[in-house]
Formats: structure tokens, C-alpha cells, sequence
């Protein structure tokens, strides 16, 4: 084979290799990723079954222990809307009233139902003064 | 305010000698060509006690090491001219 | 004094844009006393932001409030150690901190090349002092670290008590650095491409510059990792989390670059691919600093939507195209030399590594701009988690632990056959009997993943010891040294190569860590009651009784109260004892009631681990105090105006209600094989970066030779 086709091969089999490495990228992470929602997206359109990853702020006051897990309520960042979630697992430290949470998990007749260990809490804004200070 | 006016006649002090003394070229500075040569001499003879080195650790057969030490040393020979083309030159101007 | 500050800023940006353009008129007239002035520039600019830091830092120290910073971030019961560190935990601060390391590195290494790259360094001052003054813009227009309060408090907020722990001090400094040195590669590309001269001097130079940042960035994203796994995340290393995703993308296209200027220097080969990837590594690195600052993307490090996440923004989208358009244009000048002799050289397998690194960024990139990727391709916002970022970068990861073990073994321009039998015979029986060794003694085979990388590991250090061997024994016949001589000789001679093999078996070594962390992992959530025994990798664990301390924070963190737990460990004859407690910290909201917001504040929880080489046993613990309430509010009524000395003891009554009638308690206990081999892996490429960077005194004499030849031709031919 002369050195041109050659090198036209090589460029053909890079160029393979490329597109379905890529297709493989795009469709493994359409398929695995979780929808992020706020409590008022999912109110209106939630798929029951589905994951979503419900963000927005723990309700002042709905914070309760129950055992091994935790019961509150997420509402959305700028407005009123809010969900019922029951979680159980890991509590990250900076957990608190009033401040911003992404859990995992699904919707089940009215509740969020947590997956284990899904919660996380946004550090509190080390770059704005602390809300009660 | 004050603090920027002395920050700033500071600084324009210590910026601003090299303009105000005169004088040709007081710094003694590499010509870019010549390093650029000797740089590239360096790394040639690097890669020559390289090549010798994979040759002692039985990494490159006899002949492959002679085809080798023979492109970098010619390669090296290549820079050399053209060092000595510099150096030829540089006296007269 | 909080002005004096801004004045810094303030002339700083001044002095800053001026060296931009007495150094880029310098180069263009030919001026050579502009260049030297604008250099000055830079060093000027360097004193400024001391100064501006110093006034700053002295502020914290002296907990001046007038200072809004101070006000915010700090306050007179921090313990000085974390005052110092208060500064770069705000926005404005790390702002400050930037351009500090920006500028001063800038300075020491235009310092040391003030006599050689000439034509180049001009231009690359022109492009630090540019960097430097977006920064100083960013703090002059819009965070200023040196704003004051019109009435100044009393007291302080605080340092928030998650970022109390001693990797404070070194990690966002350290990772700064690596950031920041990626700058000055990339200044100097720019500066080389302006020019068209992407010679062997500047190939000397920047590789030089890109070691030493990489080796920062590598420590700080390592740093960062320790820490999380002992502080923050109840137990993880690495989350894939977009701002520690941030930091690697940078660390992995600089990785490339380290090994394609090699290609470069030695064939003339991949030029074009060369200063991409420097461009690429640097706009990474802005990136970095940019993401956790932005708000753009959902994560445990986003500060929330931020002022200057658009500003950002605009300068990323202008060096990148201002960079793009500079490669094209100079694409005459950076053609190839030469091609490919072999497929099997050490120049095809670069290329391959390259390859492997440049794919895993791409795939970390796709999955951490993946919420905004999906919006705008779906309309709706889906994020990809860990599971997703480990099934793709395992693979990749596998492939490019082999090929640390291959390169080394090979040999530049071509290698035959029989040589390459030669160079893998003793590595290949080497990773078979490991193989067999582990399938037979342990249990490795249960993770198919693991066991691959758990021989691809014994397959590195097979090879990076036998080149130790071999070039020992080749030095050895030509100078007649004993054994530690010869080695000693071969690694002083030849420390670039010797470095890398030695940050090779690092790299293993690392991977090892990961490996068994991550496929054997036990973790067990449990609530316990004094007494209550469990077992977790291999030990008896009892839950021997609860603890209440106040005051004397062991770890100097400023916690007046911590509840705790002490846990006894036995196995056959061994024994110890744990010690996982929570810190409290106080808040100033009244609204909690005066005892009652000591138990209100922030919460962390101190993890205690028992280090070991075979295994890690790491606890924590969640003390319940949901039944100090009652006591808590009676308090609150009773002792609301008592005097400090008053709460103290009742507080110290509740806390003693807890030790000694503790309701049952939430503990998580993490076994983690082989975690420690990480941090010495990261010890392991850390010192073979340093002997790879440490300059030949050769080399040194060499140029001062040609720099007094150079004298003698200009004072012959000049004045």
C-alpha cells in the first residue's frame, strides 16, 4: 500500500474510533443523567417512577427526626411552592434551616422520596455576610 | 489619595531609570539566535548520551544504535556549523 | 488604612498596564531600555499587591471590623491560625491572592531570564501584566477586598467552622499556585508564537515552568482530596464535583504537554499540538478559578450566582480566541520536521498517552458541563453523577497506567523486536506471578477492574526498577562505581528521565490506592447505644461511652463544645480507641435564645481514622441532642441576662446531661483498603517531579560561558 492511501486509511479508522467514542459519551450520558427539577417543576410535570434532582431551600420550621431519617420540606429558591421530603442516610454538616439542598430521588404520591445519601447542602455563601449575624 | 501619589511617584522612580539613563545596550543579554543554537547543542548531546545509555542497558541492538548515534551526530554537527557560522559573523558586524 | 490598600489596587493597575506596553513598543522598536522598564513594572506591581496583602492580612490579625472582610469573615475568638487563612476564604481575598502569586512569580521568573529569551520575553510580560491587571480590574470595579464598613462592629462573624482545618492554609494557596503557574507557560507561548520562535530555548524554558506548576496543581488537587476525605463528605476522596473536576482538567492537558514538548524537542514534531495544549491548560485554568465563582453550576463549592462570573467569562471567550487566532496564523512556522520513524517508539506511545489524557479531559469536561449541555440541547437541566464519571474514565484510566509502564521501557527514534522482548520479559513474569499471587491469597478477584489495575501496578514498578537496575549496571561498567554510587551517578546525570520513571511508579502507586478504596469499600451506618459492639473490617468495635468537652478544642479550631463518642477497636491482640466527635459552634442569631444558640450554630463533625498501610478504619459520629431541647429553652428563660461565667455552668450542666445519659447515636464507619498508598503515591510522583526539575549545574555553567562570549563579541564589535 503506498504511503498515501495509507495515511488516508489511518484517517478514516482515527476518524471511526472518534465518532463512536463520542456517540458512546452522548448516549451513556443522556441516559444515566438525573433531570434537575425545583419543587414547582415537579409539582406540575413529574414523572412518577422517574429520578430527579430536586433543588431549592429547606422550610424554615420542617425539619423533623424520625429515627434513623429526616423529614422536611423543600421549597423553591425565589417563591412559595414546597414538597414534602423523606430522606434517609448521611446528614452533611452544614445542613440547616433556610438553607440550599440538591436531593436525589422520586416522586411518590405527593413525597419526595429520597435516595440514601443524596443529600447535599450548598456550603453557605462564604462570599455574602452570614443571613443572621 | 495621598497614599496613591507617593504609590505612584515610587513606582514611576524605579520604572523609569532605564529611559532616563542612557548609554548603549548596558545589559548584557544573550542573542536570541546563539542561545537558541546552544540550547538546541545541548539537547542534541543529551540525546546522544541517551542513545548511548539505552545501548549499555541493552535496549537498542548494535545497529540500531549505531543508525541512531550516527542521525543525532550528524544532527549535532548541523548546529555546530551553523554556531560557527555566528560566531564568524559577530566580530566585524 | 483600609485606603492605602486601594491605592495599592490602584496604582497596581496602572503599573501593570504599563508594563503591557512599554514591553510589547520595547520589542517592536527594538528599545531594549522600555523592555527593562517594563519589567520593572512587574516587580513594582509585585511590591504593591505585598503591600496591599500585608495591609489586608494585618487587619485580620488585629481583627479590625472596620475592614467589611474582617467584619465578615472573622472575628477576635478565631485562632490566629485561621485568621490568616480567613483572607482567601472570601471572594474578594482569593482575588487578592491571585494576582499576589500572579505577580510574584511573574517577577521571579522574569528575574531569571532577564538575560536570555530575549525576543520573547517582552511579549510574555505583556501578557502577565495584562492577566494582572484584569484581575486588579476585577477587585477595583467590583470586589474590593479593601471596602469598609461605615460603623464598624463589635465583633465578627467568624470564619465558617467547615473551613477550619489546617489544609486550609495550604490548599487554596497551593492550587492558586498551580493555577497561576500554568500562566506562565502560556505567556511565553504567545510570546514564542508572536515572535515564530518555538525553538529549543523556549522549549527548555517552558517545560521548566510547566513542571513546577504542574507539581503545585498535582499537590493542591491531592490536598484537597485529604481533606475531604477527613473532614468534609462523610469519607469520600473524590466526588467528581465541577470545582474538583475544575482543578484536574487543567493537570491532566498539562500532563500531556509535559510529554508532547519532549516529542517536540527531540523530532521537531507536534508543534501546532504543543502550544494548543498550553493554550488549552491555561484557559483550564482559568476556568477553574472562574467555575466557583460563577454559580453557573450546581455544586457543593458554588457560592450561589456572583458578581463577576460574566466578566469572566469575557476574558476566558477573548484569550481563547485572541490565542486561536494567533496559532492560525503562525501555522507556516509550525510545521513538522520530520514524521514518525516507528510505531513502536517512545515517540508513537507519547503520542498514544497524550491521546488517553486529552480523552479523559474531555470526558470530565462533557460530564461537568453536562446540566448546561443538556439545557441547551433538551431544554431541560440533567446532571451526570459519579457512577457516570467512573465508568468512563476507569477504562481510560487502565490504558493509561499501562502505558506509564511501557514508556519508560522503550527508546526514542525506533526499537527492534527483539530489544523489546528484552526490555519486557522480567516486567511480564513480574505482573503474571502478581496475578496469580493475588487471585490465590486475597479476595482481589471479586473486582475484575481492581485486579487489572492491582497488576498494571506491579507491571510500572517491575519496569521503572528494572530501568533503575539496567542503567545502574550500564553506568557501572563504563565507571567502575559500587552499586550506590552508580545510582547515585545515574540519577544525578540523567534526571529528567530517572524523575519521570520515579513520578511513573508514583502514579501507580496512586491507582493501587484508588483501586482498593474504591472496589473494596465497607461502610456501615449504624445507631448505637454505649455499650453496643459492631464489626467492620475485621475489628470489634464497642461504643464504650459518650463525651462532652468544652473548651480546650485539640485542634485549635475555637469549638467551645463538642459531644463525642469514645469507640475501642480489637483484633486478636491489637487494640485502640477512636475518638469521632461534632463541634458546635456558637451563632450570633439572638432569636436562639442565649444558651440556647451555642448549640445552634454550625455543627462539624470531627472524624477520627486510624491510618494503616493494609487499611484505613475511618469514623464519625452524630450525636443526638434532640432531648437537650427541654433543658436548652428552660435554660434560655431562666439564664437569658446571667453573666458569661453563670451560662458557662449551666451550659456545662447540659453538656454533662449528655455524656452521661446519652440517647443512641448515628455512626458511620468506613473501612477503606489500601486509601494511605494514594497520599504516599502523590509523596512518590511529588519527589520525582523535584528531581526532574532540578537544574543541572552543567547547564549553568554553560550559559554563563556563552553569555561572557556573547560580551566579548558586543564589546569587540560595539563601543
Amino acid at each position: 500500500m503506498d504511503p498515501t492511501r495509507k495515511r488516508k486509511l489511518r484517517l478514516v479508522l482515527a476518524l471511526s474510533v472518534a465518532v463512536l467514542l463520542a456517540g458512546a459519551l452522548i448516549y451513556t450520558s443522556f441516559a444515566g443523567a438525573t433531570e434537575a427539577s425545583t419543587p414547582s417543576q415537579l409539582k406540575a410535570s413529574a414523572e412518577s417512577g422517574r429520578s430527579y434532582e430536586l433543588t431549592g431551600k429547606v422550610v424554615d420550621g420542617s425539619v423533623k427526626r424520625e429515627g434513623d431519617g429526616l423529614r422536611f420540606a423543600i421549597r423553591d429558591r425565589n417563591g412559595t411552592e414546597s414538597l414534602p421530603v423523606d430522606y434517609q442516610g448521611v446528614v452533611p454538616d452544614p445542613f440547616r434551616e433556610g438553607r440550599e439542598v440538591i436531593v436525589s430521588g422520586r416522586l411518590e404520591r405527593g413525597t419526595f422520596v429520597a435516595e440514601r445519601d443524596s443529600l447535599v447542602t450548598k456550603c453557605p455563601s462564604k462570599f455574602t455576610k452570614e443571613e443572621n449575624s | 489619595m495621598l497614599a496613591a501619589i507617593v504609590l505612584a511617584v515610587l513606582v514611576a522612580l524605579v520604572v523609569l531609570r532605564p529611559l532616563v539613563e542612557s548609554g548603549p545596550g548596558r545589559e548584557v543579554v544573550e542573542d536570541a539566535r546563539r542561545a537558541e543554537l546552544e540550547a538546541a547543542k545541548e539537547a542534541k548531546y543529551r540525546e546522544i548520551r541517551d542513545a548511548e545509555l539505552d545501548r549499555g542497558m541493552g535496549k537498542l541492538s548494535a545497529e540500531d544504535h549505531r543508525t541512531t548515534d550516527r542521525e543525532l551526530r550528524e544532527e549535532a554537527i548541523e548546529i555546530l556549523r551553523e554556531l560557527d557560522a555566528l560566531e564568524g559573523r559577530s566580530p566585524g558586524g | 488604612m483600609a485606603f492605602a490598600g486601594t491605592a495599592c489596587l490602584l496604582v497596581g493597575i496602572f503599573t501593570a498596564l504599563y508594563a503591557a506596553v512599554s514591553s510589547v513598543v520595547g520589542a517592536r522598536t527594538g528599545r531594549r531600555e522600555l523592555v527593562v522598564s517594563g519589567r520593572r513594572a512587574m516587580y513594582c506591581l509585585a511590591a504593591l499587591l505585598i503591600a496591599a496583602t500585608a495591609i489586608l492580612q494585618s487587619a485580620f490579625l488585629r481583627s479590625d471590623f472596620s475592614f467589611k472582610l474582617v467584619a465578615d469573615g472573622s472575628s477576635t475568638d478565631t485562632p490566629t491560625f485561621y485568621k490568616v487563612t480567613a483572607m482567601w476564604a472570601t471572594q474578594d481575598g482569593s482575588l487578592l491572592l491571585w494576582a499576589l502569586l500572579l505577580s510574584v512569580f511573574s517577577s521571579a521568573v522574569l528575574f531569571l531570564t532577564r538575560r536570555s529569551l530575549r525576543d520573547i520575553a517582552p511579549w510574555a510580560t505583556a501578557v502577565l501584566g495584562t492577566v494582572g491587571a484584569f484581575f486588579v480590574l476585577l477587585m477595583l470595579g467590583w470586589e474590593n477586598p479593601f471596602t469598609t464598613l461605615a460603623v464598624a462592629p463589635q465583633e465578627g462573624a467568624g470564619l465558617n467552622p467547615l473551613l477550619r482545618h489546617p489544609a486550609m492554609m495550604i490548599h487554596p494557596p497551593m492550587l492558586y499556585t498551580g493555577y497561576v503557574g500554568f500562566a506562565i507557560p502560556f505567556a511565553f507561548a504567545i510570546g514564542a508564537l508572536i515572535t515564530r520562535h518555538t525553538g529549543a530555548d523556549w522549549i527548555r524554558a517552558t517545560r521548566r515552568f510547566a513542571l513546577i506548576a504542574w507539581t503545585f496543581l498535582g499537590t493542591g488537587i491531592l490536598l484537597g482530596a485529604l481533606w475531604s476525605y477527613t473532614e468534609l463528605g462523610w469519607g469520600g476522596y473524590w466526588a467528581w464535583d465541577p470545582v474538583e473536576n475544575a482543578s484536574l482538567m487543567p493537570w491532566l492537558t498539562g500532563t500531556a504537554f509535559l510529554h508532547s514538548i519532549m516529542v517536540q524537542e527531540k523530532r521537531g514534531m507536534l508543534k501546532v499540538w504543543n502550544v494548543s495544549l498550553i493554550i488549552a491548560t491555561f484557559v483550564l485554568a482559568l476556568m477553574g478559578t472562574f467555575l466557583v465563582r460563577s454559580g453557573i453550576l450546581e455544586s457543593i463549592h458554588a457560592f450561589g450566582a456572583s458578581t463577576i462570573g460574566a466578566q469572566f467569562l469575557t476574558f476566558i471567550v477573548v484569550v481563547i480566541v485572541g490565542s486561536t487566532a494567533l496559532v492560525i496564523s503562525r501555522l507556516p512556522y509550525l510545521r513538522s520536521e520530520s514524521r514518525l520513524d516507528s510505531l513502536l517508539s517512545r515517540e508513537a506511545f507519547f503520542l498514544l498517552n497524550n491521546l488517553v489524557l486529552v480523552l479523559l479531559c474531555v470526558f470530565v469536561f462533557w460530564g461537568t458541563f453536562f446540566p448546561l449541555i443538556s439545557e441547551a440541547i433538551t431544554g431541560t437541566e440533567a446532571s451526570v453523577g459519579p457512577p457516570w464519571f467512573n465508568a468512563v474514565t476507569t477504562p481510560l484510566a487502565l490504558v493509561l497506567v499501562l502505558l506509564a509502564g511501557i514508556g519508560p521501557a522503550l527508546a526514542w527514534r525506533r526499537i527492534t523486536p527483539s530489544g523489546l522482548r528484552r526490555a519486557f520479559r522480567v516486567p511480564a513474569a513480574v505482573t503474571s506471578l502478581a496475578l496469580v499471587a493475588l487471585v490465590a491469597l486475597t479476595n482481589a478477584e471479586d473486582s475484575v477492574l481492581a485486579l487489572a489495575m492491582f497488576c498494571l501496578t506491579a507491571f510500572v514498578l517491575a519496569v521503572v526498577g528494572q530501568e533503575m537496575v539496567r542503567g545502574t549496571a550500564a553506568r557501572r561498567v563504563i565507571t567502575g562505581d559500587s552499586w550506590p554510587r552508580a545510582a547515585a551517578g545515574l540519577l544525578a546525570r540523567n534526571r529528567r528521565r530517572y524523575g519521570g520513571f520515579i513520578a511513573h511508579a508514583g502514579i501507580a502507586v496512586l491507582f493501587l490506592g484508588v483501586a482498593g478504596s474504591s472496589a473494596f469499600l465497607q461502610q456501615r451506618d449504624l445507631r448505637l447505644s454505649p455499650g453496643d459492639t459492631f464489626r467492620a473490617g475485621g475489628y470489634e468495635l464497642t461504643y464504650e461511652r459518650a463525651t462532652a468537652r468544652l473548651g480546650g478544642d485539640g485542634a485549635g479550631t475555637g469549638a467551645p463544645i463538642a459531644f463525642g463518642a469514645v469507640l475501642t477497636a480489637r483484633k486478636g491482640s491489637e487494640s485502640f480507641t477512636l475518638h469521632p466527635s461534632r463541634n458546635f459552634y456558637p451563632t450570633r442569631d439572638a432569636s436562639k435564645g442565649s444558651i440556647g444558640r451555642y448549640f445552634e450554630g454550625e455543627a462539624t463533625s470531627e472524624v477520627d481514622v486510624r491510618w494503616g498501610l493494609k487499611r484505613d478504619l475511618w469514623t464519625a459520629v452524630r450525636p443526638d441532642i434532640s432531648q437537650l431541647e427541654g433543658p436548652i429553652q428552660e435554660a434560655n428563660r431562666k439564664f437569658a441576662d446571667s453573666s458569661g461565667d453563670v451560662q458557662a455552668v449551666v451550659i456545662a450542666a447540659i453538656a454533662e446531661r449528655y455524656r452521661t445519659d446519652p440517647p443512641p447515636a448515628a455512626f458511620r464507619s468506613i473501612v477503606s483498603p489500601l486509601v494511605s498508598w494514594i497520599w504516599i503515591g502523590g509523596g512518590i510522583i511529588l519527589l520525582g517531579a523535584l528531581i526532574a526539575a532540578w537544574p543541572t549545574p552543567e547547564a549553568r555553567v554553560r550559559r554563563v560561558r556563552s553569555l561572557y562570549r556573547a560580551r566579548v563579541g558586543r564589546e569587540l564589535s560595539g563601543a
